[in-house]
């Protein structure tokens, strides 16, 4: 029944986990958010950071949270990549709309299957020392399984935050989002700003990733899950913007923590996404949106 | 003319399909035209809204499920027959595409999309938590002991999904070829210049939506039927979306008979592959069949055939 320590504790889960979400949305509050890419596979790069991060660990026992901080360039590469791939068939000619959608939804499909047909439909997990073990306060426990990936989350939260505002590339970035004639006239290339944009986002599914299986065991299709649950905190957080965003994270955190642990988790998937649909509804431009 | 045409192609090709109930022993034949004929209605119910208006739905999954479990639902209370079942199917998921369509499609077409896929996991984890219709468990459906004069249960269903799909055909053709057809197109072109136009254009999208749930479930409505046991993993399988946007995506999105052509064109190959190489192969192919599609060659199998043959007659 409902004991104050059980809530306590509920919420204190709920909290570090929207932590984690805001690693899992940051990715997507620059590449839909600001960028306006519908870029569906975000989750599915995410599956691929832990099946990275998995691979690293079970072979050679690296820190999962190290080889995803090692594995961010190469997302980042990637990402160029496929921002131009993107740029080319879609945007260029303007049916991102239709085909980029569904675009993204193939390039998902297509992780999804190969993840299967490679590692099979089990569960996967990764090993470290602190991933087991509780931190005790009071009533309140902490376990370093969702400790850590929060810590790491709002590191690289913050970070972006200050690249985004602080740097040169990361003001152009935003000048991007606001608007792109107006750059251009400035004589920038919008095309290449996206391009470090998308990059930039990407390399952040990376880190997502190895958090993620840190958190629990992946299989393939996890990834489907956490597409309404990064959609829904962008849009909840207003379109782009880092702050809202983590907050949006830490409340969508919460509320599924309390359905988790006073309905069962069986619904907790259904909380992301009628957060998102009763957004979409009564507030589109979401908490704080411009 | 063109009209008269048509409706003798749709009353031969019904007519082929008894004849072939007649000839045809080997079961296997009509367990394959069935899913073919299956991923057909997906992909005409999704290029109504996708193709014709320009509003991506990837929970397509989620309204075909609702369909089954529509008539697994008042199948097991009111013990209704197949074809009331199936009507019922529609009106739910008509509904329901109605909703969605309400709440979304009035902001930016993103949204649609996104809400759509929303949609699925929450209808997902209604029908996983409902333990009437079997819950996470599944449920099975009892087949009835005649089958009117064919000789096995599975040929019945079969005729079953070839009216159905050949009313799914004609109500597409009737859509693309009339006023409300021109006035999707004129939507899906440029919105905002078919507002100013004059054209009801949230009227003729929620249209549209409509149309595409009530297909879609009309599609899911005769699967219980079809496989007699139902789970919530496998009514609600992403590969029922991915091949009801890539079948109309490989066809050709803008005419009508592209997702018919991509639909039997990817279903044949598919039931090849399955029985010759492995399931898990002909999952991948069509998402890399999709995604060169979109990229090298976004008209579709139509559209390259209108642009050969325009070359030719210049």
């Amino acid at each position: 029944m409902l004991t104050a320590d059980l809530l306590a504790n509920a919420v204190v889960a709920g909290i570090l986990l929207g932590g984690f979400y805001a690693a899992v949305a940051i990715g997507l509050a620059i590449i839909f958010g600001q960028l306006d890419i519908v870029n569906i596979a975000h989750p599915a790069f995410i599956i691929v950071g832990a099946y990275t991060a998995y691979i690293l660990n079970s072979r050679f026992g690296f820190d999962p949270v190290l080889v995803g901080v090692l594995a961010a360039p190469i997302f980042f590469i990637v990402g160029a990549g496929i921002y131009r791939i993107y740029y080319a068939a879609f945007e260029r000619t303007g049916q991102e709309s239709l085909s980029g959608l569904a675009f993204f939804f193939g390039v998902m499909f297509i992780i999804e299957v190969v993840l299967i047909l490679v590692y099979g439909v089990d569960y996967r997990l990764v090993a470290a020392r602190y991933i087991g073990s509780t931190w005790s306060l009071g009533f309140v426990d902490l376990p370093f399984r969702l400790l850590v990936p929060f810590v790491t989350a709002v590191a690289l939260t913050a970070g972006v935050y200050a690249y985004l505002s602080r740097t040169f590339m990361g003001r152009a970035i935003q000048a991007v989002a606001q608007d792109r004639l107006a750059l251009q006239l400035m004589g920038a290339n919008p095309v290449s700003v996206k391009q470090w944009a998308f990059a930039l986002g990407m390399a952040t599914a990376a880190i997502a990733g190895s958090l993620l299986i840190i958190i629990g065991p992946v299989e393939p299709s996890v990834g489907r899950l956490y597409i309404g649950r990064a959609f829904a905190i962008v849009v909840l957080g207003g379109m782009g913007s880092i702050p809202g965003m983590f907050i949006a994270a830490l409340i969508l955190g919460v509320v599924e923590s309390l359905v988790t642990t006073f309905w069962g988790p069986s619904w907790a998937p259904a909380v992301a996404f009628g957060l998102l649909l009763l957004t979409l509804a009564f507030r589109p431009s979401g908490l704080f949106g411009r | 003319m063109k009209i008269s045409a048509f409706w003798v192609v749709v009353v031969a090709i019904f007519v082929g399909g008894l004849v072939l109930t007649e000839v045809v022993d080997n079961e296997y034949y009509f367990t394959a035209l069935y899913v073919i004929l299956q991923a057909t209605i997906m992909a005409i119910a999704w290029n109504i809204l996708g193709g014709f208006t320009g509003y991506v739905n990837f929970g397509s999954a989620a309204f075909f499920a609702v369909g089954a479990y529509t008539s697994i639902a008042l199948n097991k209370s009111l013990g209704l027959p197949l074809p009331l079942l199936i009507a019922a199917a529609a009106i739910v998921c008509g509904l329901i595409g109605l909703g969605v369509g309400y709440l979304t499609l009035r902001l930016k077409g993103v949204y649609f999309a996104i809400a759509t896929l929303a949609m699925a996991i929450v209808f997902e984890t209604l029908i996983t938590n409902w333990a009437y219709v079997g819950g996470a468990r599944g449920a099975y459906i009892l087949t009835p002991e005649t089958f009117l004069w064919f000789k096995s249960y599975i040929q019945m269903v079969f005729i079953v999904m070839l009216m159905l799909a050949l009313t799914a055909v004609a109500i597409s053709r009737m859509l693309n070829s009339s006023r409300i057809g021109r006035g999707l197109a004129a939507i899906r072109d440029d919105e905002v210049a078919a507002e100013c136009a004059g054209v009801p254009t949230l009227r003729l999208k929620l249209i549209s939506t409509t149309v595409m749930g009530a297909l879609m479930g009309v599609a899911g409505a005769p699967y219980p039927f079809f496989v007699t046991f139902v789970d919530p993993v496998s009514a609600f399988n992403l590969f029922i979306a991915v091949n009801a946007i890539a079948m109309p995506m490989i066809g050709g999105t803008a005419h009508w008979l592209g997702p018919v052509i991509g639909a039997l064109l990817v279903g044949t190959t598919q039931e090849i592959i399955t029985v010759n190489v492995s399931s898990e192969l002909n999952i991948l192919l069509v998402g890399i069949m999709l995604v060169l599609f979109i990229t090298l060659a976004p008209q579709g199998i139509v559209g390259l055939w209108l642009k050969y043959w325009r070359r030719r007659k210049k």
